[in-house]
C-alpha cells in the first residue's frame, strides 16, 4: 500500500492516554485533514508519525516502509516533512538560511541549496525578508518560514501543524491556494492540522476527526461537518 | 574560495585586514622578547578560543574541559618525541587522533544519554579532572613530578621539522596556526557541515526535523574542537619544554581557553581572535601597572585572573553577544557581520 | 588490618562527609530556587574558611564560634550577588549564566590567591588532638564536633523551609515561578534571600572544615567539584539526598585512601559523577524529572 498507512497506533504518557487505537491512510497525493477539539491527540499523533515518540502500540508505515522506532531525521529522509504547531525558527540565522538548512537535506551542494531555498522563499511571499534574522518575524510569516524549511527538504509527504493560526482570512486564501498548487504540480501529499474550519473545508478532500485520543469520525468535509458525534465534540451538546 | 570570502568583507575591512596582518608578520623585526612572549600567548589563546567556539559557537554544546584535549594532545607528542623521537609534527596526528577519540568518547556518552546543557558542561569537566590525576600517577610520563622536553635547538638554530627553535620561530609558528583555523572556521560557515551545526545550535529538535542526524553532527563538531585543541597542546609542549598534569589538566586552563572567544564574541569568526587581543595585553600590563602594590605583600600571581573574570562579568552584563559586533560597527564595516 | 581500623574510617569518613553534605546543600538550595548552577562554590567556601581564619587569628575565635558571623558574611554577599548581578540576567542563556558564575569564581580564587598567598595555613585549637572512645571507635573530637555542628546547621535549615512562612514562599518560588507572582510574592527579593541562604550553608561548612583541613586557594576548585559530585550523586534539590551522598563520598574517599594511595581517592569521586550523570541523571535518591 503506497502514502502513509497509520494502523492502530496508541500512545500513553504515564496516566494520560493521549492517542489511542487510531487508524487511517493518507493516500498518495491526497489532500488529509486531521481536527479535532484541543487535547485530542492530534499533535502526539504527528509526533508519533514523526518520529519524536515511538508508539506503544499499532504500526505505521510510509510507502510499505515501517516507521515505528526511526529517529525523526531518518523519518525526514524517508520523506516526511514536518511544521512545529508553536514555531521554531533558528532565531539567530537568517530566513533564506533557515530555509537553507533544510534545502541541503536534499541538495549537499551549497550553491545549488542556496538557488532552492530562494525559489522556495519566493514561492511563500517571504523573498523581501530572507536577509533578516528569523528571531525578528512576525507570527505569520515565522508559520510560512516553517512550511518553507519543510518544503526543502523535498518532501513526498508534508505534516502540516496548524500552519494558519493566527493568520488573517485573506491570508489564510493565499496559503491554501499554495497548498492545493504544490499539490497539483509536485504531487505532494498533505497532511494538515487544523483549527482553522474555512481553512479544511476548502483544502481538505478526506477529514479525520479525533477527539480524546480516539477517531471519532471520517469522511468527506461535507460528511464531517455533519456528523453528529463530531458536532457534540465540538460544540457541545445543546447544539446538536 | 579565499577570494570570495575576501570579497565578502567591505573594503574597509579588508584594509584593516591587510594591515594587522602585514603589522603582525613585520612584528618580530621590531619588538623586545617580551613583547613577543606576550603576542605568542595572545595566539595561544586565539588560536585555542577558536577551537573552543568550534563546538560552542557554533554547534552550542558547552564545553568546559577543553584542558583534557589540550593535555592529551600536549602529551602525547611530548611522549612520542621523549620515548621515540617522533617529530612532533607527526606527534601533532597522533594527538589530535587521541583527542578526538577522547572527545567522541565523551560526547557520544554525553549525547547518547540525553544530557544537555549544563550537565554536559560538568561531565567534561569530571572527565578532564579523572584524567589529571590519572597523569598524576602515571609515571611513564613524569607523574605528578612534570615531564621536560630536552631544550637543544636554542637561539639561532632554528629547526621547524623538529619544532624546536627560538621564540621567534614559535611566534610565527602560532601566527600561521591562528590564521589557518580563522581560514578553516570560515570555510565551515559556509558549508554544509557549518549550516547543520548553526541549525543544531539555535534548536535541535527542529534540526533534527529536517533530516540532520544531531548526534553525529554533534560528535563531529566534538572531534574536530579536541583534535584543533590538542595540535595546540603539541606546540605549547614543544614551546614550554615542561608540562605538569595540575597546570595542563587544570580547570582553570579550560576556563582561560573559553575567556577569549566570550569576551571577543561566541559563534562570531573574529570573536576568539579580538578577545584574545583585548584580554592578554591588558592583563600584562595591569601586572607591570600595579607592580608596586607588591611591594604593600600584595602578591601579584592571580591579577591577571582577576581582571580576566571581571572582564567577562562586564561582557556578559553590558555587551552579552561579545566585544567584535559592536567594534565591527564602531569600525564602520556595517552590513552582513561574520 | 584489624576491623576496628575499617570503623574508624568509615566513622571519621561519615563524619566528613556530613560536611560535604552541608556544603552541597548551599549549592542544590541555590539551584532549586534560582536554577542557578553556581560555579563559584567552591570559592564561597575557601572565602568562609580564610573569613574564619582571620577572626581566629585576629580575635582567638573558634571557628565553630564564628559560624554566625562568617555565615552572616556569606549570607550578604550571596544576597548582593544574586540582588545586584544574577537578577538582572535571568533572560541571559544558560550556558552564559554558567560562565558567568566561572569568571566570578576565577576572579575570586585568584584574589584569595592575592592576599593570602599560595600557602596553606590552619587553625591550632587546644582540643586538635583530643578524641572520644565510643565502644570499639577512637573518634576525634574535631571531627565528631564537625559533624554535630553540620548537621544542626542542615536541620535548622530544613525546619526554617518547612515552617517558616518566608521558607515556604521560598520553596513556591522554586516550584512555580509563574505562580509565585501571580500571587504577588515578591520573587526577586525571595530568589536573594536563598542564594544567601545556600551561601550561608557554604559559610557554616567553611568554617566547620576549617576545623579539619588547612586552607589554600587551590582548594576552591576541589570543593566545587566535590559539591558538584555530592548534589548529583544525591540528586538536585533533595536535602536528604545532599546529605546520605555527602556521607556516602566522605566514606568512600576514607576507604579509599586506605586501600589505595590517598592521592587518588577523588578519582572515585568524579568516577562517580560520570556514572551517575551516565546513568541515573535524577541522583540516586531524586526522582526522575
Amino acid at each position: 500500500m503506497s502514502g502513509l498507512v497509520v494502523r492502530g497506533i496508541s500512545k500513553r504518557f504515564r496516566g494520560l492516554q493521549a492517542v489511542k487505537a487510531v487508524s487511517f491512510d493518507v493516500p498518495e497525493r491526497g489532500l488529509i485533514g486531521l481536527i479535532g477539539p484541543n487535547g485530542a491527540g492530534k499533535t502526539t499523533t504527528f509526533n508519533l508519525i514523526a518520529g519524536v515518540f515511538t508508539p506503544d502500540e499499532g504500526e505505521i508505515t510510509f510507502n510499505g516502509r515501517r516507521l515505528n522506532g526511526m529517529r525523526p531525521d531518518q523519518v525526514c529522509a524517508a520523506g516526511i516533512a514536518r511544521t512545529f504547531q508553536i514555531v521554531r525558527p533558528f532565531g539567530e540565522l537568517t530566513v533564506e538560511d533557515n530555509v537553507l538548512v533544510g534545502c541541503l537535506h536534499a541538495e549537499p551542494d551549497v550553491t545549488a541549496a542556496r538557488r532552492s531555498a530562494v525559489a522556495i522563499l519566493e514561492r511563500l511571499g517571504l523573498a523581501a525578508k530572507r536577509n533578516q534574522v528569523a528571531a525578528s518575524l512576525t507570527l505569520p510569516d515565522r508559520k510560512r518560514l516553517e512550511v518553507a524549511r519543510a518544503l526543502g527538504t523535498k518532501p513526498k509527504l508534508l505534516l502540516l501543524d496548524e500552519v494558519m493560526a493566527g493568520l488573517r482570512p485573506t491570508e489564510v486564501d493565499l496559503m491554501v491556494g499554495f497548498f492545493r498548487e504544490i499539490n497539483r504540480d509536485t504531487g505532494i501529499t498533505i497532511l494538515l492540522i487544523e483549527h482553522v474550519m474555512r481553512a479544511v473545508m476548502a483544502l481538505a478532500q478526506h477529514v479525520v476527526v479525533l477527539n480524546h485520543g480516539e477517531k471519532i469520525a471520517e469522511g468527506t468535509p461535507e460528511q464531517v461537518v455533519r456528523d453528529p458525534a463530531v458536532l457534540e465534540c465540538y460544540l457541545g451538546e445543546e447544539a446538536v | 574560495m579565499i577570494k570570495i570570502w575576501l570579497a565578502e568583507i567591505p573594503p574597509r575591512g579588508r584594509l584593516y585586514l591587510g594591515l594587522l596582518l602585514a603589522a603582525l608578520l613585520a612584528a618580530p623585526l621590531f619588538i623586545d622578547g617580551y613583547a613577543l612572549s606576550v603576542l605568542v600567548l595572545v595566539f595561544y589563546f586565539a588560536y585555542l578560543g577558536q577551537a573552543w567556539n568550534i563546538m560552542m559557537g557554533f554547534a552550542g554544546q558547552l564545553s568546559l574541559g577543553h584542558a583534557l584535549y589540550f593535555g592529551l594532545g600536549a602529551y602525547t607528542g611530548a611522549a612520542l618525541y621523549v620515548h621515540f623521537g617522533l617529530s612532533p609534527w607527526l606527534g601533532m596526528l597522533a594527538g589530535g587522533a587521541v583527542a578526538a577519540a577522547a572527545g567522541a568518547a565523551i560526547g557520544a556518552l554525553g549525547f547518547r544519554f540525553k544530557i544537555g546543557g549544563v550537565y554536559f558542561a560538568i561531565l567534561t569537566i569530571a572527565f578532564a579532572e579523572f584524567t589529571r590525576i590519572l597523569f598524576d600517577h602515571w609515571l611513564w610520563v613524569g607523574g605528578s613530578g612534570g615531564f621536560f622536553l630536552p631544550v637543544t635547538g636554542g637561539r639561532g638554530g632554528n629547526d621547524l621539522l623538529g619544532l624546536r627553535g627560538s621564540p621567534t620561530m614559535f611566534y610565527y609558528v602560532w601566527l600561521a596556526a591562528t590564521i589557518g583555523v580563522l581560514i578553516l572556521c570560515r570555510a565551515l560557515l559556509s558549508s554544509r557541515l557549518g549550516y547543520f551545526w548553526l541549525a543544531i545550535r539555535e534548536d535541535q529538535e527542529a534540526a533534527q526535523a529536517l533530516g540532520i542526524n544531531t548526534f553525529r553532527y554533534k560528535i563531529f563538531a566534538v572531534m574536530l574542537s579536541a583534535a584543533l585543541t590538542a595540535f595546540g597542546g603539541v606546540l605549547y609542549a614543544f614551546y614550554n619544554n615542561n608540562l605538569f598534569p595540575s597546570a595542563i589538566f587544570s580547570i582553570t586552563r579550560s576556563i582561560d581557553m573559553l575567556l577569549g572567544a566570550i569576551i571577543g564574541g561566541v559563534g562570531t569568526l573574529m570573536g576568539p581572535i579580538i578577545g584574545a587581543f583585548i584580554l592578554t595585553p591588558l592583563g600584562e600590563a595591569l601586572t607591570v601597572l600595579l607592580e608596586p602594590l607588591r611591594d604593600l605583600g600584595i602578591k601579584l600571581d592571580g591579577i591577571k585572573q582577576v581582571f580576566y573574570g571581571l572582564c567577562v562579568v562586564v561582557i556578559v552584563v553590558f555587551q552579552r553577544r561579545g566585544v567584535w559586533p559592536w567594534l565591527w560597527r564602531k569600525l564602520g564595516l556595517d552590513g552582513g557581520a561574520k | 588490618m584489624p576491623i576496628e581500623v575499617y570503623l574508624n574510617q568509615i566513622a571519621s569518613g561519615a563524619l566528613t562527609g556530613l560536611i560535604y553534605g552541608l556544603s552541597a546543600l548551599g549549592l542544590s538550595v541555590i539551584f532549586g530556587v534560582c536554577k542557578i548552577v553556581n560555579f563559584a562554590h567552591g570559592e564561597m567556601m575557601v572565602i568562609a574558611m580564610y573569613a574564619a581564619l582571620l577572626a581566629f587569628q585576629w580575635f582567638g575565635l573558634d571557628p565553630l564560634v564564628s559560624i554566625p558571623l562568617v555565615c552572616a558574611l556569606l549570607f550578604a554577599a550571596g544576597y548582593a550577588l544574586q540582588a545586584g548581578l544574577i537578577n538582572r540576567l535571568i533572560d541571559v542563556p544558560d550556558h552564559m549564566q554558567f560562565i558567568l558564575l566561572a569568571a566570578i569564581a576565577i576572579a575570586m580564587v585568584s584574589g584569595c590567591l592575592m592576599i593570602f598567598g599560595p600557602n596553606a595555613q590552619n587553625v591550632q585549637l587546644d582540643y586538635a588532638y583530643d578524641s572520644y572512645e565510643i565502644g570499639p571507635l577512637l573518634l576525634d573530637k574535631v571531627r565528631v564536633l564537625a559533624g554535630i555542628a553540620a548537621i544542626s546547621v542542615a536541620g535548622l535549615l530544613a525546619a526554617f523551609f518547612r515552617w517558616t512562612w518566608i521558607g515556604k514562599a521560598i520553596c513556591a518560588c522554586g516550584d512555580n515561578i509563574v505562580g509565585a507572582r501571580v500571587t504577588g510574592l515578591n520573587v526577586k527579593h525571595l530568589f536573594a534571600l536563598a542564594f544567601g541562604l545556600g551561601s550561608v550553608c557554604i559559610g557554616a561548612a567553611g568554617c566547620i572544615l576549617l576545623l579539619l583541613v588547612d586552607v589554600q586557594p587551590f582548594l576552591a576548585v576541589e570543593y566545587t567539584l566535590l559539591a558538584f559530585v555530592v548534589v548529583i550523586v544525591g540528586g538536585l534539590g533533595s536535602l536528604t539526598g545532599a546529605l546520605l551522598a555527602g556521607v556516602l563520598i566522605g566514606v568512600s574517599e576514607a576507604l579509599a585512601g586506605l586501600f589505595i594511595q590517598p592521592s587518588l581517592k577523588s578519582m572515585f569521586s568524579f568516577g562517580l559523577l560520570i556514572l551517575v550523570l551516565l546513568f541515573r541523571p535524577q541522583g540516586l535518591v531524586g526522582k526522575r524529572a
